[in-house]
């Protein structure tokens, strides 16, 4: 998994000075008195002066956007803010959450509003977890050139590729392991030239393991007959009539596994 | 990396980790549990909630004259978007059997379990359907499955963790659906951690006194929530799905029953006009109105919309007076502040520690009396660390978690956490994180029954804008078999409701009296609501944004 998080990796933020004002609550995004270092990033073509030390979401909330599409939970799991930038002297594409990517000096960035990907509509009841699935839902996976441009892509690190070429086996344990922390941001279906959509493949594959290639669990299904069969009617009537001081004696002498 | 005048600091932490270790293993508590003297005491001087300006009276609505937290009560009192003389109520431009407000988890459950039961629904939501506190929650969903639990015990852990304040029959509903829950979502197709026998892999959170925490890596809510939105795209001939379109008000007939509401387009700032049989409000926290001052651990839109539009309509809030800090949110690097970290993280036997490497609370007290001996350690006995920035936080000694559960654990059961950290040049596994508590969850809400009824006919509500699922404090992993279990129960009854359910004429009468109610009570504010989104603009930039009229934005 943290083949190429090297690339990523920053330096931790200088100290600053005034704690004393932080320090009365833990506070909100709210940037009074602009830190020292700067950098000049270019947001949509647009030259603006932010803290060298904002991610690439506090650094367009800073130049004064307020972001509609664009944001979501705003720590590494909807998938909503996906951006790419270009570096100064640099012709690579570099992709990247908003929320969780520092800028740096010279960077020019655009976010992406949303992503078109297609998904067709399905029964899971009437699905078969096998190579066949994919085959009918999503052909284009059977197109896939290997050139690795969406593990690339990839802000979570995942091996999109390789799941790829496990939907193409009908691997679907293996295709549900390494797309399990897949954000559904969409950079590499964009970037894709077999123009497959990988994140929906990997939802498919996921919902196909859990629900026909999981082990079952033999204590949920006895729970579930005996919650059926109102085993517990009679504690819960108990404990839903007693006072609360009742109640509290109770809770407190309870034991603990 | 952390700055240079910490290390001293995380060298202690490393020297007594070898003696907490015996501890751990010695099978006995860690650190002596509170007792509930020690409990209230903790509470009564250090929780944020408990400091006088945290609370206000709201002067009007239906708890006019309680004390609600104060931000809530400002929200309250504001006024509406709309003027409702320009909207035309005679042909409304979309017609459903069940308006549903929000599409997290409750949201989305709702919505699949209507249309199992016949009920066509419309989705309207302020962002994209699953963004969502649903989509964020790292730890797991409790449930009570395993052999030496059963779901009263799990329902007496959620009773003394909410301090005795939570309605019975709803605690019931939400232990006694839980186990059946768990099935759902697998035949749905969520991937629960297990054991290699099949049995449910469950840890322990904060307040359990038996081990039933159900997950998914540390990606819980986004597999459940992939899963949820997955299922509902579905059903498109059922389910009409509208994005960054969230309602504003809701319509009542003539006679008072919920008869659907105004939707707004923030794109186009167009409102359209939505008839519903019934309505559910699903529309979450309200995280991101950064109560005191705290960093929060919510998604953007967090903003407690449906409160306000329910409470104009005249529903009951209940325990509003009440707030959830996470005891674990980020406190270093500054980029991630506020951020979550799971509470499975303790229940792993990760432990918190101050500047001297030593325990100072047991691991696993319910949240809010974790929080306020977090806070006491740093801000009244000065034993926590201070970052450059000023925050305060105490340690969270990862590194032990790979020592009890061996190598590898934390990189397998903690993707998202050891990401977030590598990130910037700090690898959990290593050293600790520094945590401090952030605003996480709405304890209170709309007031509901079982049914996830209101005191209005036709109104539904699920998830985290209800109040009484958990008294003044909820546990690790309610929230998320909340939100299953009600959403799951509001889209049954509304079904059921909306197969007899007649409505009348479409009225706004009761925005024109709230608003009349604001004057009457000499309330004067530009505070306009719902928020819709928190503002983040620097103060140099709305120095300079002198537009003299704003139309129609979110300004």
């Amino acid at each position: 998994m943290a083949k190429t998080m090297a690339k990523k990796k920053v330096k931790a933020a200088k100290p600053k000075t005034k704690p004393e004002k932080a320090a009365k609550a833990q506070m909100a995004p709210a940037k009074s008195e602009p830190p020292k270092a700067m950098v000049t990033v270019y947001i949509m073509g647009k030259a603006h002066k932010v803290p060298a030390d904002a991610t690439i979401m506090g650094a367009i909330e800073y130049a004064g956007y307020q972001i509609k599409r664009g944001a979501g939970c705003r720590e590494g799991f909807c998938g909503a803010c996906a951006t790419v930038y270009r570096l100064p002297g640099d012709y690579k594409i570099y992709t990247g959450m908003a929320c969780m990517t520092l800028v740096q000096e010279g960077m020019w960035l655009s976010q992406l509003p949303a992503i078109p990907g297609q998904r067709p509509v399905y029964d899971l009841d009437k699905l078969e977890p096998n190579v066949g699935v994919f085959q009918k839902l999503y052909p284009e996976v059977f197109r896939c050139v290997a050139c690795n441009t969406c593990t690339k892509a990839c802000p979570q690190d995942l091996e999109v590729m390789d799941y790829i070429q496990a939907a193409k086996q009908g691997n679907i344990e293996k295709v549900m392991d390494l797309s399990f922390d897949c954000l559904s941001c969409g950079l590499c279906a964009i970037r894709c030239p077999a123009e497959i959509v990988h994140y929906n493949v990997g939802i498919l594959a996921k919902r196909l393991y859990g629900k026909y290639l999981r082990k079952n669990s033999d204590h949920l299904d006895k729970r579930l007959k005996e919650v059926k069969a109102k085993k517990y009617d009679t504690e819960y009537k108990e404990m839903m009539k007693m006072k609360k001081d009742e109640l509290k004696k109770k809770y407190y002498a309870r034991d603990s596994e | 990396m952390y700055p240079d005048y910490m290390h001293d600091s995380l060298k202690k932490v490393d020297e007594t980790r070898q003696k907490r270790l015996e501890l751990e293993r010695s099978g006995k508590n860690v650190f002596p549990p509170m007792t509930a003297e020690e409990r209230e005491d903790v509470l009564n001087k250090f929780h944020p909630d408990y400091k006088p300006e945290s609370r206000r009276k709201i002067n009007v609505g239906p708890n006019k004259g309680e004390s609600l937290t104060t931000e809530v009560a400002d929200m309250l009192e504001s006024h509406s978007r709309i003027d409702p003389q320009l909207f035309n109520l005679s042909k409304p431009d979309y017609e459903t059997d069940i308006l549903i407000v929000g599409a997290g988890g409750a949201g989305c459950a709702a919505a699949i379990i209507a249309r199992q039961n016949g009920a066509r629904s419309i989705i309207s939501t302020k962002l994209r359907m699953g963004d969502a506190n649903s989509m964020m929650s790292q730890g797991g969903m409790q449930a009570a499955v395993t052999e030496k639990d059963s779901p009263p015990i799990h329902y007496l852990d959620a009773m003394g963790g909410g301090h005795f304040d939570n309605k019975p029959d709803l605690v019931r509903a939400l232990t006694e659906d839980g186990p059946e829950v768990v099935k759902w979502l697998e035949d749905l197709g969520v991937v629960w951690d297990k054991n290699p026998d099949g049995s449910m892999y469950v840890l322990h959170g904060g307040g359990t006194s038996r081990k039933r925490m159900h997950s998914c890596r540390d990606y819980t809510g986004a597999i459940i929530m992939r899963t949820l939105m997955d299922e509902v795209r579905n059903h498109p001939d059922d389910i009409k799905v509208l994005e960054f379109m969230p309602t504003i008000e809701l319509f009542l007939d003539d006679k008072g029953r919920l008869a659907g509401g105004i939707l707004y387009n923030m794109e186009t700032e167009e409102y359209f006009t939505v008839k519903a049989k019934a309505v559910i409000i699903a529309t979450g926290g309200y995280g991101r109105l950064h109560i005191r001052g705290f960093d929060t651990t919510n998604h953007y839109g967090a903003t407690g919309d449906g409160l306000i539009i329910a409470y104009r309509a005249g529903a009951k809030l209940l325990y509003m007076d009440s707030v959830q800090y996470h005891p674990t949110g980020a406190a270093f690097p500054e980029q991630i502040a506020g951020f979550l970290i799971t509470e499975k993280i303790r229940g792993a036997g990760g432990q918190p520690v101050n500047k001297f490497g030593e325990l100072f609370v047991w691991p696993r007290e319910p949240r809010d009396v974790e929080s306020a001996a977090f806070i006491r350690e740093c801000l009244e006995r000065k034993n926590g660390i201070q970052t450059p920035s000023g925050r305060w936080g105490v340690w969270l000694d990862s590194p032990l978690i790979e020592i009890i559960q061996g190598d590898g654990y934390i990189n397998k059961n903690f993707p998202a956490m050891y990401r977030q950290f590598n990130r910037y040049n700090i690898d959990i596994t290593k050293e600790p994180m520094l945590v401090y508590p952030s605003l996480h969850y709405q304890n209170g809400g709309i007031e509901i029954n079982d049914h996830c009824e209101t005191n209005l006919k036709g109104l539904y509500v699920a998830g985290e804008a209800t109040g009484g699922v958990h008294g003044r404090n909820r546990l690790m992993g309610n929230s998320v078999l909340d939100y299953n279990v009600f959403g799951r129960r509001a889209g049954k009854f509304a079904a059921e409701y909306i197969k007899s359910a007649t409505i009348g004429k479409l009225s706004l009468k009761h925005v024109t009296a709230y608003e009349n109610e604001l004057k009457k009570a000499k309330i004067k504010t530009d505070r306009v609501a719902p928020v819709l989104l928190p503002l983040y603009t620097s103060d140099e930039v709305k120095k300079r944004q002198l537009t003299a009229h704003y139309e129609g934005t979110l300004r």
